[in-house]
Formats: C-alpha cells, structure tokens, sequence
C-alpha cells in the first residue's frame, strides 16, 4: 500500500511543485494572495478564485485525459459546451423545470459524444477529423438553437449551478472536485483504466485479447460529451445566459494542454485524471496571475506557448533518450529504447 | 477511372450541381461580377489552403494558420503605421518572419519527433500572442500604394472583376499544383504522406521535407495575411480566428486524404468554391441565417470523410482481391 502510495506522488510530484511555484511567484508580487476569508458562510479569496474560474477546462479535462488515453482527441467540446449551453437555456426560458433541463442538457450532451464515438470507433475515423465536424457544425447548431441571439434566463436553480456555494466552496469547485473524484475511483477502483490504456496502445492488440474496444471508445467519447455538457451548464449558469459563439470558445485547446501539463501522452497509453485536473489549475492559476502582477494580458498566449514547448520538448522521445544517456543506467536506458521501437512499430501499423 | 480521381470528381460533380441548383433559383448567380466576388473574397483562405493542402498531403496538420494571418496582417498596419518603410519592403520582411517561424515548427516537429497537432498549436498561441503585443486596437492602414493596389483589376465581359489578390490566389494555386505534382519536393511530400518509414528507406529526405513544408505553410499564410490586410485595409489581432478550420475543411471537401498522401491541389480550390457558393447562396437568399453555412460546411466535411473512408475500403478489397488471385494460381 505504501509503495502504492508513493508512486502516484511521485507521479503527480512534477505538477504539484510547478502549481506550486507559480503559486509563489504569484504571492511575490501579490502579498494578499493566499489570503482566505469566510463571508456570509463562503470561502473568498484568490486560491477559491482560481478553482472557480478553472471549473469548465477542469470538467473538460476530466473527459479529454480518458478519451487522449485512448489515443484518441475531442476538439468538439467548446462547440459542445454551445450546444449544451444553448439547449440548457432554451428548456429553462420556455417552461420546463430544473431536473428535466438538466437532464435534457446532459443529454444532449452524451449524444454529442456518441456521434464522435460512432465516427471514430465504428467508423474507424481519426478522432482528430471525426471531432471536427462536431466542432465546425456544433456553433451553427448551437446559435440555430438560440436563433442567433444570447438567450438569457432567470431562473434562480439554474444560476444557483454557476454561482452558488455548497459547504463554503463555490457550487462550480464542488462540481468539478465530485466530478473528478467519481471519474478517477471509476476507472482506477476497477479494470476500466488499465483496459482504456491497453486500447490506447495498442487497438489491435487489445480487441485480440477480448476486450470489447468499440464500446469503450463510444463509452469514452460519452463521457466527454458529459463533461462538456456540465461545463456548458456552469459556464451559461455563470453569465446568466447562453452565449451561442463565445461560450467555450478554444477551450478545447486548453483541456488539450491541461492534459499535457498532466503528463498524459497525446499518443494513448498511461494516464492521470489528477494530474490532469492539475494541469487545469496551472493553467488558471497562469491566467490569474497574469491578471493579479499587472503584466497586460496580451502575455497570456506567449507564455501559454512558451510553456508548451517547454512540455514538448521535456515529454519528446529524442529529449528521454538523451537524458537516459545521460543517466548512468545503461542497461534501463537500452531497454526504454526498445519498448519506444516496439510502440513506434505499432503507431505506424496503426496509421 | 482510376479511383484516386473519385473525390476529386464528386467534389467537381457537387460543384457544378450546387451552383445549378443556385443558377435555376437565382439565375444572375452565373454573372461574372458573382464569380469575380467569389473569388476575391475567398481570396486569402485560397491561398492559406493550398499551404494546408501540403501540410495534410504530407500526412501533418497547421494550426497557427488563422494566427499567422491575424499577425501578419497587426504587423503590416504597425509597421506602416509607425515607420515611413515602403509597404513592398513590409510585404517582404512579413513573409521572411512568417517563412522562418514555419520553417521553426516544423523543425520541432521532425527534431522532437512531437505531434505537429500540438506543436502548431504552440505556434497558433504564439502567433496570436504576438499579434496581440504588438496591438490590441484594430489599426487601419492608409498607405496610398494599398489604394494603388486595391484599384488594380482585370476587367471581366458582364462587369465582373478579377481583383489583384483574387487573381494572385489563382496565380497561387497554379504554382502549388505544379510544385505538387512537377518538382521532387512535392513527390517527397506525397511519399512522407504515405508513409514516413518507406519514405526515408527510399531516401527520401525526411527532415528536410518536413521543415520545407512547414516553412511554405508558413510562407502563404504570411502571403494570405498581406492579401487579408489589402482587403479589409487594416490589421486587428483578432480577426481571422478559425481561418485555419475553414482552409482544413476546403482542403478535405476538395478530396484529399486526411492521413496524407492523396489528394490534388486542384480539388482545394473547387472545395474553397464550394463554401464560398454556400455564403454567397446564403446572401441571395437573404432570410437564411449565417449559421447555416457551419452547418452545411459541416455535414459536407462529414459526408466526404465517408466518402473517403467507402473509397478505402473499396480500394483494399481490391488490392486483397488482386494479391490473392495470383498466390492461389
């Protein structure tokens, strides 16, 4: 158990002590940052700032990690977020109740992920091309649900989603943390995990050994088209409205790079919903920071870039090599270059 | 007919039916002042296309496209704006800039051996952030050589005009259908396409062509950035977000093969026609709302990748087929 334990700080060590880091730094410049306060029975202060404002790319993320596991991509969930954005509003304002618009959101979403599941897994089309047709079509259809204006509500059950508070933590941070939490006991208390990770390294191989991989892609698939649907709920519950071309707008991209961050490979394999979910809160925690030290937002991308490639260049292949040549374990080192080889061979059999 | 040919003629056969259909509704649809429009106002994505079309044929993707049009397009109006530089002499340090950050990204993509989906989103936030430094405001550009340039034209019988950019986006596609199909380099690209690993047993120069690819991308989406900035006169650091999705989806819609390696540069300009007939039918018609051109680009991106997909598959059974035969005789 012990060891157990420790491999997986070990494995979240690298994104704790840059979340960490930045967090510091941030503090630098701005004394009163780690500064909580308790009003009318809810936590205030930047920390609780950023968790609020991360809720949408963490949800995202959640579903992105599963489905980049599978070797796979979902660039359609900011157009997703719209959709569920727009159905969410348009239930609400023409008389339905609260369960059953969440209900027909949530829908609506799943069945956005059962499209691209469909596309990719029985269709066999690169997930990159199958969710770009939800991604170019999914703002049409969301504004054709919205009749090209921004549908607003009021409903006090509704907004309560986006800028309620349960147990002093602001209602999106419960949801995103609830969310995470069922998610990563779902896939690491059962085989679901490891069987996602056999799929995302080798397809093939897996369907061979009997697992099911058609279902698990659609499955996986399902539940980004969820996560997406319940961060387009919190993000039109925040504004009061369903913002049919903005909401979500490239927040695609930054789940992708949540994930990233998280150390989770963009070619399948090993995967963590934790990491994950702190590379989300880097990304934020990057965001306000920006805000909070007075540098003019237009940094926001350069340094977004910049840590990319930083990323990039850390996770390449040819950069491991050298840093296990550099490492004085010969034999560990030679043995890591076969079983890179291997997953290559398989990669260009795959394609 | 050899069935590489199938999704370039079913895009041909869509365009010329689409354009019937729009004909028989509105039948000044067919006058060349329409043709002439259609072209400059496409003229830009056109040229960032054909860039895409050797990225996709190479078997990569661009992202920063649209960035690279946004920075391009803030770089001119500042540089215009602040310095008394001849605006020739700003077209080509643009170009030179845009040409050596393409060349840089693909350089990471081979060196790194990193997904080019990843990297060239790198490249779109640094472009866009660039575009952003420079200036948040929308600047306009008042140089008299712009008014020079945007009053050239060739006069088409009917009234229509070929623009100077709509006529450079053909000039363009034109070179990119020769150095596809009539230089080394781009045999190289459509051999990278089809499989790297062949490729660099067969010598192909894997790195090179990688760089040089990007590098062009890079190059016309500088170009299709100079062509947006004569066309809307001025340089703002978030016009053309998304550019690089419309130039993805004429590319496919034009029939080439989004795992590379199949595919004509021809095709992307009759893809490009096809959305441009979807605005400009939208526009005709009037009580159709823009969002209907999302959607039918997208059921059509949809209905070619099955299309492709149907084609492989029939090509495989072919090929088994045929390999089989000869091993039982």
């Amino acid at each position: 158990m012990s060891r157990f334990l420790s491999l997986h700080v070990l494995r979240l060590l690298p994104q704790v002590a840059a979340l960490a880091v930045i967090l510091l730094m941030i503090s630098f410049a701005f004394p009163d940052f780690f500064r909580l306060e308790i009003q009318n029975g809810r936590l205030y202060g930047s920390l609780v700032d950023i968790l609020n404002r991360g809720a949408p790319v963490a949800l995202l993320a959640i579903g992105m990690t599963v489905v980049i596991a599978t070797k796979g991509i979902d660039l359609s969930v900011g157009a997703v977020m719209a959709i569920c954005g727009a159905v969410a509003a348009a239930c609400i304002t023409s008389g339905h109740s609260l369960a059953v618009t969440l209900l027909v959101t949530l829908g609506a979403g799943v069945l956005c992920g059962l499209w691209n599941g469909v596309l990719v897994a029985v269709l066999d089309i690169q997930p990159i091309i199958a969710t770009l047709v939800l991604m170019v079509a999914g703002r049409g259809i969301a504004q054709l649900i919205t009749e090209g204006a921004i549908l607003t509500f009021n409903d006090p059950g509704l907004i309560f989603i986006g800028s309620g508070s349960l147990f002093g933590l602001p209602m999106p941070v419960v949801i995103w943390l609830a969310f995470g939490i069922v998610v990563a006991l779902l896939v690491r208390r059962t085989a679901l995990g490891m069987l996602i990770e056999a799929l995302g390294i080798n397809r093939r191989a897996s369907t061979l050994s009997g697992v099911s991989t058609g279902v698990l892609l659609i499955a996986a698939y399902m539940l980004s088209g969820l996560c997406a649907a319940v961060a387009g709920i919190i993000a039109a519950a925040d504004i009061r409205g369903a913002d049919a071309n903005n909401a979500g707008l490239w927040l695609e991209l930054d789940a992708i790079l949540a994930v990233v961050i998280g150390g989770t490979s963009l070619l399948g394999g090993r995967f963590s919903i934790a990491a994950s979910l702190i590379g989300a809160m880097i990304i934020q925690a990057i965001n306000t920071g920006i805000l909070l030290s007075g540098f003019p937002p237009e940094f926001n991308l350069i340094i977004k870039a910049a840590i990319i490639v930083l990323i990039l260049v850390i996770q390449s292949p040819r950069a491991r090599t050298v840093f296990a040549w550099l490492s004085r374990s010969r034999g560990a080192a030679d043995g890591a270059g076969q079983d890179r080889a291997d997953r290559a061979g398989t990669g260009q059999e795959a394609k | 007919m050899n069935p590489r040919y199938f999704p370039l003629a079913a895009t041909v056969a869509i365009f010329l039916l689409a354009y019937l259909v729009c004909y028989l509704q509105y039948p000044n649809m067919l006058s060349t002042r329409v043709i002439g429009n259609l072209l400059t106002d496409n003229a830009f994505l056109g040229i960032a296309a054909v860039g895409m079309t050797f990225v996709i044929l190479s078997g990569g993707i661009d992202l920063s496209v649209g960035a690279v049009i946004a920075f391009t397009g803030v770089f001119l109006a500042v540089l215009l704006q602040s310095t008394a530089i001849h605006p020739l002499a700003a077209f080509g340090l643009a170009l030179v800039i845009t040409t050596a950050f393409g060349a840089l990204m693909g350089a990471i993509i081979h060196h790194l051996q990193m997904p080019p989906f990843i990297v060239t989103l790198a490249g779109m936030f640094l472009a866009r952030g660039m575009a952003f430094v420079l200036s948040i405001d929308s600047i306009p550009i008042r140089h008299p050589f712009y008014a020079t340039l945007k009053g050239l034209y060739y006069k088409l019988p009917g009234g229509g005009r070929i623009t100077l950019i709509g006529g450079l986006m053909l000039a363009v596609f034109a070179a990119g259908m020769l150095i596809a199909h009539r230089t080394r380099f781009g045999a190289n690209v459509y051999a990278l396409g089809g499989d790297i690993a062949t490729a660099q047993l067969m010598g192909v120069p894997v790195g090179r062509t990688t760089v040089a690819i990007y590098a062009l991308s890079g190059f016309l989406a500088g170009l299709a950035g100079i062509v947006f900035s004569l066309y809307t006169s001025a340089g703002y650091s978030l016009a053309t977000v998304g550019v690089e999705l419309d130039a993805i989806a004429a590319v496919v819609i034009g029939g080439t093969l989004l795992t590379g390696g199949s595919g004509f540069v021809a095709g992307t300009l009759v893809g490009l026609l096809i959305q441009g007939l979807i605005q400009t039918y939208i526009t005709f018609d009037g009580s159709l709302s823009s969002w209907w051109t999302k959607i039918l680009i997208g059921l059509l991106l949809f209905a070619f990748i099955l299309l492709q997909k149907g084609l492989i598959h029939i090509s495989d059974r072919r090929r088994r087929a045929a390999a089989t035969v000869p091993a039982a005789s």
